[in-house]
């Protein structure tokens, strides 16, 4: 009996993907557990295991092509005998579970929204604070109120606002900035440019069309603010060095990077207006503080996640993020390890990077910009002197923070770096 | 170190408005008047008119005490005590004004105002002359009635506006040119008060401002109250003699008629008063003779604002006074939402009124729309019949694609109270779903507004 199998959904927000390279070819026999192929997601390449066993007796996707929907038949496999159990077809590696995190993930609004937006986006429109004219053009022309700036009384959608979005109007709601923000919601918009220099058009790998559109709805849809700290890094990098030697023989040895991702989850934790989600009509409270941690890749950057971090002591962080990081590197994280997390930290320290501002990472509300730790000239006790110090930015989702808590935030952070037997405790 | 934050130059309805906005502001404010605090509006134009037609109005509705089966004899017009009126409640309204920029604790400067730069003018008086500095200053300085070239008002047999107001005698014969709202409500006001009147119109229909139903319909009712009306006709000259006025008038037909009238009223339009107030040394821009303003009624000139009938149509008082709030608005630091010229009312108080907001059925066909057309008669609605004000109607042009009202023209009894609630609708970007859903009270005119909606979607339900 012959069994279709087909395009594996790998992530929750995968809709296609690339069959990357077949690990099997036609004739071979495949049991439960085999690799079949390796397919490339927005995120990164995974592995495509079988669970049935056949043989696979057609293969109708080559490998290399891209763009294939999720549910379309790849290839078929022959079952070994009749009475074999009911073909349950081939199940994927389970997709990112939604229980990874407490409270449950808001569906990511970041997902490939189609070129003509579906009905229930246009349904979003009724709780967007705009004109019945407003909201009406917007259902004829099928556009999508929620990321509009209202240029109305008390920031409410009037017609000029849409006109504007559709390229129609003529009033100077800065026409240009929502006219690009239509063509990013609306459709990948394939862009030509003409150039006499000379250049080579490079492909952009899934990854990188996935950072593009993420980064580019994050700075449109979240208003960020952003609220840096200089912190005194003497009192920790003093304890992490008394900390490593006391790890060596285990073959541990703790970064900075590993303590500031406990501090992370730590001041998440006691400042827990910042560990949140914004999800339009509510806002998601997490109970439980998990780090995403960016990290770079020759393709582009990924998050693996370090979760409940607050709960872990730092030989388990730092053992944890190398290993992630190794397979990141790799390409192959699992959608779990990588997508959810309720904060992000970034760390260009090692690149001398004094102070930077970070893109908040949806539908995160926050996220950690780390500059290098240096040695500058610091007051202490009213006299000068020279300290460590770092410069940490954080951003955050202003629509879901107050500036207020996002300063408390702040604060809490730099005290539990200044005196980090916290981080121990 | 300016003596003042802003000084208003002219107090009509526009700038004394500004002045009390932005003295509420915090800022320190001076207003500068030559004649008379209010302006033309509450003196010489909008209030005091008001005044004259309500009588007219219950002249008329004495004389058909009848059909109310009421008997009043012996019923006669005393134009004196009329006008006398009329004064006194100009009068009261001057008063109101002073007394509000004394509360708001505004500096009144009377006299002729002069901008000698962006930032300082002087204020002549009787021969004496002083200047005054300030930050900002807005031009608020109106209009007055476009003379006849051939023709000047002497006041005497020819008048503008503002002669018609304080008539020494009644008039017995009276040539009106000139039909927009100036004209036809003068035109009204005579009619009813027993005058012989014919209104000369250049183009083809009165009210030529006005949807063209309205036009049509407001020409048949006045020609039904026995005013005479010619439309496509010309005044070729016009000429004072000891006991009246003589007129040559072409007609629709080319035909050139000699007549005779006691007087004659020239309502042909407006001029701005720009002149003699130093505009021309500033190099302030101008437009077709106005002057040319920003959204938030500025002008090329840092510092030198400008609100009203010296700048762009249309010149009504309401539109002053917004225009004088969003200035000071401005000019104190805020950012005040930009009006919609397609949003704001237009009204002519003769009888029956006219009121209207937006774009006429004609306008609208010819920016592109897809119109729906509602029309409500007054004969359908129970409270004018009631009233014994049948004649009318209220007529709403919808976008059809969008829902949004483009346009509401109405004429008939209380028009001008009505024309509001469209007007808000239009503000708040309501479509036609809004003004279905809205609850309209019974028995009131307002229902028609309801009707005209439901009409515009083939739902009309009284008729």
């Amino acid at each position: 009996m012959p069994i279709e199998l087909k395009m594996p959904a790998l992530s929750p927000t995968m809709e296609e993907g690339t069959l990357a390279r077949w690990l099997v070819k036609e004739g071979d026999k495949v049991s439960s557990g085999d690799l079949l192929a390796e397919i490339e997601t927005d995120k990164a390449t995974m592995e495509f295991e079988a669970v049935d066993e056949g043989i696979v007796t057609q293969i109708l996707v080559a490998e290399g092509t891209d763009g294939v929907k999720v549910g379309a038949v790849i290839a078929m496999i022959q079952g070994e005998d009749d009475a074999a159990p009911a073909p349950k077809t081939v199940a994927a590696p389970t997709p990112a579970s939604v229980a990874d995190v407490p409270a449950p993930v808001v569906s990511s609004p970041v997902n490939d929204v189609p070129a003509q937006p579906k009905k229930t986006d246009l349904a979003e429109n009724d709780r967007v604070k705009a004109s019945p004219l407003a909201k009406r053009i917007a259902v004829n022309k099928g556009l999508d109120l929620t990321s509009v700036a209202g240029t109305g009384p008390n920031g409410r959608i009037v017609k000029a606002d849409v006109e504007a979005l559709s390229g129609e109007g003529r009033r100077a709601v800065a026409p240009a900035e929502l006219d690009r923000g239509l063509r990013a919601v609306t459709a990948a918009v394939t862009q030509t440019i003409d150039t006499d220099i000379p250049h080579e058009v490079v492909k952009l790998s899934n990854m990188r069309k996935t950072i593009a559109r993420r980064l580019t709805e994050s700075k449109q849809q979240v208003p960020h603010i952003y609220l840096t700290v200089d912190v005194r890094l003497d009192a920790l990098l003093k304890l992490r060095s008394e900390l490593n030697a006391s790890l060596e023989n285990r073959g541990i040895k703790l970064s900075v990077n590993d303590m500031l991702i406990k501090a992370l989850a730590l001041t998440l934790m006691q400042v827990p207006k910042c560990n949140v989600s914004f999800a339009g009509d509510n806002m998601l409270q997490y109970n439980r503080a998990d780090i995403s941690v960016a990290v770079s890749v020759p393709t582009g950057l990924i998050t693996p996640i370090i979760v409940d971090a607050a709960n872990k002591p730092l030989s388990k962080i730092s053992t944890e993020v190398a290993e992630l990081a190794a397979r990141a590197k790799d390409g192959k994280l699992q959608p779990h390890e990588y997508q959810g997390g309720t904060a992000s930290i970034s760390n260009m320290g090692m690149m001398g990077i004094k102070q930077f501002d970070a893109v908040i990472n949806p539908p995160q509300a926050m996220i950690l910009a780390v500059g290098a730790g240096e040695k500058r000239p610091y007051i202490i006790d009213d006299a000068l002197a020279i300290a460590t110090v770092m410069s940490v930015t954080g951003s955050f989702d202003h629509r879901a923070i107050d500036g207020a808590d996002g300063a408390m935030f702040m604060k809490v952070f730099k005290e539990l770096v200044e005196k980090p037997l916290g981080l121990v405790a | 170190m300016s003596d003042y934050d802003l000084i208003v130059l002219g107090s009509g309805p526009g700038g004394y408005v500004a002045a009390i906005r932005a003295a509420q502001l915090g800022l320190k404010v001076a207003i500068v008047e030559r004649e008379n605090l209010g302006g033309i509006c509450l003196n010489w134009g909008c209030i005091p008119t008001k005044a004259l037609l309500r009588s007219a109005e219950i002249y008329h509705y004495m004389q058909h005490a009848g059909d109310y089966g009421l008997t009043a004899a012996n019923i006669s017009a005393d134009i004196d005590a009329v006008v006398k009126r009329s004064r006194g409640v100009a009068k009261q309204l001057n008063q109101g004004v002073t007394h509000l920029m004394k509360k708001n604790k505004i500096t009144v400067h009377m006299g002729d105002g002069k901008l000698l730069a962006a930032n300082r003018l002087s204020v002549s008086k009787d021969g004496k002359t002083e200047e005054l500095t300030a930050k900002n200053i807005i031009l608020a300085t109106g209009a007055r009635a476009r003379d006849l070239p051939f023709a000047p008002a002497d006041g005497k047999r020819i008048w503008t506006y503002r002669h018609a107001m304080v008539p020494s005698e009644m008039p017995k014969k009276l040539l009106v040119i000139g039909s927009g709202a100036i004209g036809i409500e003068f035109a009204s006001f005579y009619n009813d008060m027993g005058a012989e009147v014919t209104v000369v119109e250049m183009l083809d229909r009165i009210v030529p401002v006005e949807d063209a139903d309205v036009s049509a319909f407001l020409e048949k009712a006045l020609t039904k109250q026995g005013m005479n009306i010619m439309t496509g006709a010309g005044v070729e000259s016009l000429k004072a003699t000891a006991s009246g006025v003589s007129a040559s008038i072409k007609g629709k037909d080319g035909k050139v008629i000699a007549s005779e009238f006691s007087h004659c009223i020239v309502a042909i339009g407006i001029v701005p008063n720009t002149e003699n107030i130093g505009l021309e040394a500033l190099g302030v821009e101008m437009d077709r003779g106005f002057l040319k303003t920003d959204a938030n009624c500025r002008t090329n000139v840092p510092g030198l604002w400008a609100i009203g009938d010296i700048t762009a149509p249309p010149w009504l008082a309401h539109k002053a006074s917004h225009e004088g709030v969003i200035a000071a608005e401005t000019i104190a630091g805020g950012h005040p939402h930009a009006m919609d010229p397609k949003n704001i009312p237009g009204c002519t108080y003769c009888h029956p009124q006219v009121a209207s907001v937006g774009l006429t059925e004609a306008k609208a066909k010819e920016a592109g729309y897809d119109v729906k057309v509602g029309n409500f008669p007054f004969l359908g609605n129970g409270k004018a019949i009631a009233l014994g004000e049948a004649e009318g109607f209220i007529k709403t042009v919808f976008d059809a694609k969008t829902g949004e009202l483009l346009g509401a023209h109405m004429v008939g009894a209380e028009v001008t109270e009505l024309i509001q609630g469209y007007t808000i609708g239009k503000t708040a970007e309501m479509v036609e779903a809004d003004f279905m859903h809205t609850v309209f009270p019974h028995p009131t005119l307002s229902e028609m507004m309801h009707e005209s909606v439901l009409g515009a979607y083939g739902k009309m339900l009284h008729m």
